[in-house]
């Protein structure tokens, strides 16, 4: 897979001195889905805006399917679909007119039928003819999504795709989704929700205060998820870990009054119940047995946290 | 050049003119016939002709002047500053467009619509007095070119705009009262001799007098003059908007 998206040291510096990008690069693969996880003001839509072309980066490069997305802006550009956070659209066109517009915006010829297929898709096309402010916020995020997709993106940005948006069009959105991951469309997505990049995102990225801090693929972090930790804690302090429970890797607790036990949950044994049973042959009393696990929420929240 | 999408904003932006045909059309038609009944029949038939013209027939270029300049900038400038205003810019600067593009189909739509109500009133000014066009093609090349000059200012005033006040300042506080001044209702020749000379400062005179020598044969500056001032205020704009475009003014951050 080669990058279809690259971003090398993109730096945004607005003229008020706020600096919303500190040098990101990024590599955003052919076909991926790639979840981009921020709090507030992390610098997530500056990011898409930048490479979409509405704000001037301040230093650094962007590519877009090779093409620079300042040098080259048409071919980058007529790669791209956005649907952008704010539900900005012309409030007395036609939902029709609005996206045949958007079409022809990008420079693509006139396609009845696939603005038909796409409007029916997202359960638009009984409202093609009514004007956009009549419209319901759902209604009105599936005009945006559908405005997007009507000029064929290869690249899909969806900025905060769910934030306000109800159950029924989540699931409509997601199915879109994959449908046109299927077709080879590579799709970047910022959302405040862990839930929803662990829902769909092949990889994901987390950027907080200008920087990326880390982009993984979620199988990685899944199985850092996946992982759970036993405490045992005894009754009475030990010195070290019995040489006998050495192939259990355990650690002993800064107390010295427990031991800790890493296991994954995803194997077929886990082994507790024989370190349990060789804890006790040992001679050592259990006072108590807790288990823990790390959501993606805490790993998300750590490194936030140790970024600032 | 992307023509698609030249054409997708020009049909967008007169979609909108004739959704709003109540407003686009009919309100200067109706404002222009009460000049018609106020200047031209109640007072214009108290005035002596000037220049050989009946006073109903001499006002008729500077109405429709007046009513197409108005017409040009509010256009273009409410084109340009509404995607601004809703948010919608947004799909402008992120498709594969050029600037130039951009500037084409809106001031293209602009110029349109106010070329389509320039017309409307010359229909209606029919219905009032009595016109022969001494130069008819000329006549049309002056309603053309100061609808698309007109609408490149309104471009201008619609990216500086930053809210709906400012929209309408210069209109207001400029373009109405140099096109009130510039002799849509009078003759120059009829001030005094110091307003005649500051008069030669509102570029609006020299479109007004070509405009009404197309109509009549006679005008106050040569034709040769006015056509060059509409070249000089056209280069004006079209400079501005190549500053605006390459620095991004109030457009991208």
């Amino acid at each position: 897979m080669s990058a279809i998206v690259s971003a090398k040291d993109v730096t945004k510096v607005y003229d008020s001195g706020f600096k919303a990008l500190k040098g990101v690069s990024l590599d955003i693969e052919q076909g991926e889905i790639l979840a981009l996880l921020g709090p507030n003001g992390a610098g997530k839509t500056t990011l898409i805006s930048v490479i979409c072309g509405m704000v001037n980066a301040t230093s650094g490069s962007i590519t877009v399917g090779g093409h620079d997305i300042v040098d080259d802006f048409r071919a980058a550009r007529s790669l791209i679909g956005l649907v952008p956070q704010e539900l900005s659209l012309e409030p007395f066109e036609k939902v029709i007119n609005s996206v045949t517009f958007s079409r022809g915006l990008f420079g693509k010829p006139r396609d009845d039928a696939h603005i038909e297929r796409i409007l029916r898709q997202l359960s638009l096309w009984d409202k093609k003819d009514a004007r956009v402010k009549e419209l319901s916020g759902g209604m009105k995020r599936r005009v945006l999504i559908a405005k997007a997709l009507s000029h064929e993106p290869r690249v899909l940005f969806l900025d905060e795709p769910t934030a306000g948006v109800d159950v029924e069009l989540r699931k409509d959105m997601w199915d879109i989704v994959r449908g046109l991951r299927a077709d080879g469309v590579t799709i970047i997505l910022t959302t405040h929700y862990i839930e929803e990049a662990e829902a769909i995102a092949d990889r994901v990225g987390v950027i907080n205060d200008g920087n990326i801090l880390l982009v993984k693929d979620k199988a990685d972090l899944m199985a850092q998820m996946g992982r759970k930790e036993l405490c045992i804690e005894l009754q009475d302090p030990i010195g070290e870990v019995p040489a006998a429970l050495a192939a259990y890797d355990l650690v002993l607790g800064e107390d010295s009054c427990s031991l800790i036990y890493s296991y994954d949950t995803r194997g077929d044994r886990t082994g507790i119940t024989s370190l349990l049973s060789d804890v006790a042959a040992q001679g050592l009393v259990l006072k108590d047995v807790s288990t823990s696990q790390s959501s993606l929420e805490d790993i998300f929240v750590g490194l936030v946290e140790d970024a600032t | 050049m992307n023509l698609t999408a030249i054409k997708a904003i020009y049909v967008f932006e007169m979609t909108r003119f004739f959704r709003t045909l109540l407003q686009s059309f009919i309100s200067p038609v109706l404002s222009t016939s009460l000049y018609f009944v106020v200047f031209g029949t109640a007072i214009g038939s108290r005035i002596e002709t000037i220049e050989g013209v009946s006073y109903g027939a001499f006002i008729v270029p500077g109405l429709i002047m007046l009513s197409v300049m108005t017409q040009s900038t509010a256009n273009a400038s409410f084109g340009i500053y509404f995607p601004k205003f809703i948010g919608t810019i947004y799909e402008l600067l992120s498709a594969p467009v050029s600037y130039v593009e951009i500037l084409i189909g809106y001031v293209g739509a602009a110029a349109t619509k106010a070329l389509l109500v320039g017309l409307i009133i010359l229909a209606t000014a029919f219905a009032f007095v009595d016109l022969n066009i001494a130069h008819p093609l000329a006549m049309v090349a002056f309603l053309v070119m100061t609808c698309f000059s007109f609408s490149l200012l309104g471009f201008i005033i619609g990216i500086w705009a930053k809210n709906f006040e400012q929209l309408q300042l210069i209109p207001l506080l400029v373009i109405t009262p140099l096109v009130f001044l510039g002799g849509s209702f009078y003759s120059i020749s009829m001030l005094p001799p110091a307003w005649q000379t500051i008069t030669m400062f509102n570029p609006v005179v020299y479109l007004i007098s070509g405009f009404r020598w197309a109509f009549f044969g006679t005008a106050e500056v040569s034709i040769g003059l006015s056509l060059f001032a509409i070249a000089i205020f056209t280069a004006v704009c079209v400079a501005v908007i190549g500053w605006i475009f390459k620095s991004g003014y109030r457009l991208k951050s």
